[in-house]
């Protein structure tokens, strides 16, 4: 499979309390290739909503994307690329859809005009052919009665409607690759589901690449093709979602497992990971994930290697990955 | 923030940035030289020489040169200092202790009396303030400085009461409020005790681009010879008197108009500085 | 919506009415009454001051004065001027246009190069033009308006000779000339009087406009648009400008005061017939009746422009139209 998206190194920094600057992403790389889903797991504050911003060069100011990093899109350098060929890119070759689809609209537009200014940076077509193209596009996402709904204010609509809307506004310019970050975060349960589904369906049907960007490991299984697992800025374990889910291997992935409630089975106390996530400013030596490791010991004071643990899955720990489960070390 | 530790920790604040530092020092000359100079400075009011000495440019002896009555012009702009800051600061005074009053008791109380309270602001809002100076004004021969200081004190707490009233309108459900009224605190007691304390910044605020305004409001006053009387100096009062001699002797308006500039300018930066720090959204 | 626009329409006229109460009362709050100085003044005998004060109305019972001139201004009597000894509305309408003419240059003035300069700060915030801009504006701001008139005067008008110092005409020109040069002629005389408001004004816009795109370029639908592969004038333009209109509108709304002040001064120095130096004259005459109906008249338009504000805001953000 041809790879569609290639991230090295990529670095993003803030500047910090005392002047110094401060890696809020500190080295991630992966790959996506065409048709490919991967899904980019962790909780709030690991930097992943700031990858995704990175591959549109979307980082808020006064952020920046230190120059190590490499993101090559095809045979694009997106890093170098200035002005037009930037725009080229941004809703043409990658589409975003962005978190809290209330705060992501423009409230004083119509849904269906915002639909058709994304295809209108893009394509030489008429406003109304533009028009048409945006209803079309409502209809796809499975909003019922696409020409009326159209017309409609952002806060005229339901939060799952308005999520619709967003990933329409994501395909206008059909891109080949949709980045969605935490799409179903803000939705109830209910229409978390529906909502995945219609990304299912968009994606198998358009061919596209996807960056699905969450916390919810559930939302994971069965949707992605590859996980990669991030933490503090960093991506501590990749692997195909059943190689991750059968074996995680990074006691910082086990732990995500771990405190996930199950309804089946024994009921157990619930084991979360001890201790808090730890701010940018602030990032532990050696292995972040070192304070809060129960398997911690001497060599994690120096920053652990990236090696194989199995084939295509690797993890950035100094434990060796015993054939089996870690977990039966206590 | 408590309100003894506000005054230290907020001009440390303030004077790390470098406009509201040049502000402050700008005040502290102006105030300095409004309290000490009048002594070691000739009698602003003094006449010494009209044929003479009337008109003479900027030199050795007159460092602002001297008015058409041989008067010293940078005594007068310093006399006139004097009295505008003192008039300014006693105005605002009036004026933030009404406003903070009613924008409490409107806001705390709510109901019919909050409604006609602000019925009545909103109302008083519309006149242009200078029309409300103007109208009680023009009644006099001869102004008393009292009378003027409470006319302008009495005019300019509208706003400052709408403030303070959404302040209140935003902590009244606040957990110290509502503990307080749980121990069975009289009304009183949790509007000035509790309350109170918690709107000093934006009142701060409010009341330091206020003293700008009332300058301003007082040398237009004084133009139109319905503010501060003669002979006492004031920098409206002297750009009224070089009208005649506008082009023939620049120096007589142009000082006491920097000084009115340099004191609103001054005032003006510090309040937006202060309102910087006080705001509580800041995270 | 339209029950709203009824409800903020009767919220006008009452607040219309409570300006009128107390103004009234405003003014006999002053001790003395409005006659007591024509005494001292015009040396009026005391029998002509009693006249007088009946002829005025002034020896009825202070409510009965009141509902006297209430009636009156509903009516559209506003009195008499005690100076011109003609109708205080006549006068007013005569004075009005000049008035109208100047404030609404100074508007257009600010709206549009106000406007601009708040964005151009928003988006260059932080850096060394942002903060020069500030310290303009602030130092425009901090002037007497007064001061500055006299001095452009002073220094554009007598030194140089580029520009008419007072009035609105050239007298010398005949009223027959073509339409194009009386226009020059105005424009001519507008420039400082503009010149002058503009400057003491326009910081208040530059600093709303500017702070209200603050707020609304980090907002997440600004980095949405720009995601959609807009180019960044298109985003600033359409989205940014848009959603800032708002508090700016608001500003609109609280204009008219700042600028009725700074036209009493401004018209005093540059002698513009306008209303502002009507009210300057009318102090100097203690002439109440004017005074009063001046103030009434500025009021009025105050909590007009409250209002219009705040049905253009109802109308432009689809929020509250179709709630």
């Amino acid at each position: 499979m041809s790879r569609v998206l290639e991230v090295e190194n990529l670095r993003v920094t803030f500047p910090g309390a005392d002047g110094r600057r401060v890696a809020a992403v500190d080295g991630v790389s992966f790959g996506l290739s065409r048709g490919e889903t991967l899904a980019l797991v962790g909780e709030s504050g690991c930097g992943k909503s700031l990858t995704a911003l990175s591959l549109l060069r979307l980082v808020p100011t006064p952020g920046r994307i230190e120059p190590e990093s490499r993101i090559r899109l095809g045979d694009a350098d997106v890093l170098g690329l200035e002005g037009a060929a930037l725009r080229a890119i941004r809703g043409r070759r990658i589409g975003m859809i962005f978190q809290d689809p209330m705060t992501s609209l423009d409230p004083v537009f119509r849904v269906g005009d915002q639909i058709a200014e994304g295809i209108l940076a893009h394509f030489p077509v008429s406003k109304r052919e533009a028009r048409e193209r945006a209803i079309t596009l409502l209809r796809d996402v499975g909003i019922p009665d696409p020409s009326a709904r159209a017309d409609a204010f952002p806060h005229q609509l339901s939060g799952g409607m308005r999520q619709r809307v967003m990933i329409a506004i994501a395909l206008a310019a059909e891109p080949e690759i949709l980045v969605a970050d935490e799409p179903t975060t803000a939705l109830d349960v209910t229409v978390q589901a529906q909502i995945l589904e219609v990304l299912d369906g968009l994606r198998t049907a358009r061919g596209m690449a996807v960056l699905l960007i969450t916390h919810d490991l559930g939302i994971v299984a069965g949707r992605a093709d590859r996980v990669a697992v991030m933490y503090a800025g960093q991506i501590v374990e990749e692997a195909p979602t059943a190689g991750l889910f059968a074996r995680p291997s990074h006691p910082y992935t086990q732990g995500l497992f771990e405190s996930i409630p199950r309804l089946t089975g024994p009921v157990e106390r619930l084991r979360p990971i001890p201790g808090t996530v730890p701010s940018a400013t602030a990032w532990p030596s050696g292995c972040r994930f070192r304070p809060r490791c129960p398997h911690a010991f001497e060599p994690c004071g120096r920053e652990p290697p990236v090696h194989e643990v199995a084939p295509d899955q690797r993890m950035r720990c100094w434990l060796e990955s015993e054939k089996g489960d870690l977990r039966s070390e206590k | 923030m408590g309100l003894t530790e506000l005054p230290g920790s907020l001009i440390a604040g303030l004077w790390r940035q470098p406009s509201a530092r040049a502000a402050l020092v700008t005040l502290g000359i102006i105030t300095a030289m409004a309290i000490a100079g009048p002594p070691f400075l000739p009698d602003p009011a003094a006449q010494p020489d009209v044929v003479g000495q009337a008109l003479l440019p900027p030199g050795a002896g007159h460092p602002f040169g001297t008015d058409q009555l041989s008067r010293d012009v940078l005594a007068r702009v310093v006399g006139g200092a004097r009295i505008s800051l003192a008039v300014a600061g006693l105005a605002v005074l009036v004026s933030v202790t009404i406003g903070a009053g009613v924008g409490l008791v409107a806001g705390y109380l709510g109901g019919a009396v909050d409604a006609a309270l602000m019925r009545l602001v909103e109302a008083a809002l519309a006149i242009p303030r200078l029309f409300i100076l103007l109208l009680l004004l023009a009644v006099w021969d001869h102004i008393p400085l009292a009378a003027l200081i409470l006319i302008l004190g009495t005019t300019g707490w509208f706003g400052t009461s709408r403030l303070v009233r959404g302040e209140v309108l935003r902590l009244r459900h606040e957990a110290f409020v509502t503990g307080a009224e749980a121990l069975g605190a009289r009304r009183a007691r949790v509007m000035f005790r509790h309350l109170l304390p918690n709107t000093t910044g934006p009142l701060l605020v409010a009341a330091t681009l206020g003293v700008g305004d009332v300058i301003l409001l007082e040398a237009g006053l004084s133009f139109l010879g319905l503010g501060i009387q003669p002979p006492r100096p004031s920098w409206g009062g002297m750009i009224f008197d070089a009208k005649a001699v506008l082009v023939t002797a620049p120096w007589t308006s142009i000082f006491p108009g920097l000084a009115i500039l340099a004191t609103v300018l001054a005032v003006n930066v510090l309040g937006d500085a202060l309102s910087g720090a006080v705001d509580p959204r800041k995270s | 919506m339209s029950r709203w626009l009824l409800g903020r329409l009767l919220q006008a006229v009452v607040t219309l009415v409570l300006v009128a109460v107390l103004l009234f009362f405003l003014m006999r709050l002053a001790p003395g009454d409005p006659l007591s100085r024509l005494g001292a003044d015009q040396q009026m005998s005391a029998l002509e001051i009693e006249r007088l004060r009946e002829r005025y109305g002034l020896d009825q019972p202070i409510l009965r004065q009141f509902f006297v001139w209430a009636g009156g201004v509903a009516r559209g009597d506003l009195g008499v001027s005690i100076e011109y000894a003609r109708p205080v509305t006549s006068l007013i309408a005569e004075r009005l246009p000049a008035t109208l003419l100047l404030g609404g240059i100074v508007l257009l003035v600010n709206f549009t190069l106000g406007l601009w300069l708040g964005s151009v700060q928003a988006v260059r915030h932080g850096t060394a033009a942002d903060r020069w801009l500030t310290a303009v504006s602030l130092a425009g701001y901090a002037m007497p308006s007064f001061w500055l008139g006299l001095v452009l005067a002073a220094l554009v008008a007598v030194h140089w000779r580029l520009l008419p110092a007072a009035g609105m005409h050239n007298p010398l020109l005949p009223p027959d000339a073509p339409v194009w040069r009386l226009a020059l002629d105005v424009g001519a005389h507008l420039v400082l009087p503009v010149l002058t408001l503009v400057t003491v004004s326009i910081a208040s816009v530059i600093r709303y406009q500017r702070r209200a795109l603050l707020e609304v370029l980090p907002l997440p639908y600004i980095v949405a648009a720009r995601a959609k592969g807009l180019p960044e004038s298109l985003v600033l333009r359409r989205h940014a400008w848009r959603n800032a209109l708002f508090p700016v509108l608001t500003l609109a709304g609280l204009w008219l005061p700042i600028l009725a002040t700074g036209s009493v001064f401004v018209e005093a120095v540059f002698a513009w017939p306008g209303l502002g130096s009507l009210a300057a004259g009318a102090v100097g005459s203690r002439d109440y009746p004017l005074l009063m109906g001046t103030a009434l008249l500025v009021s009025a338009l105050v909590v007009l422009g409250g209002l219009l504000t705040d049905v253009a805001y109802a109308v432009l953000d689809p929020r509250i139209r179709w709630a």
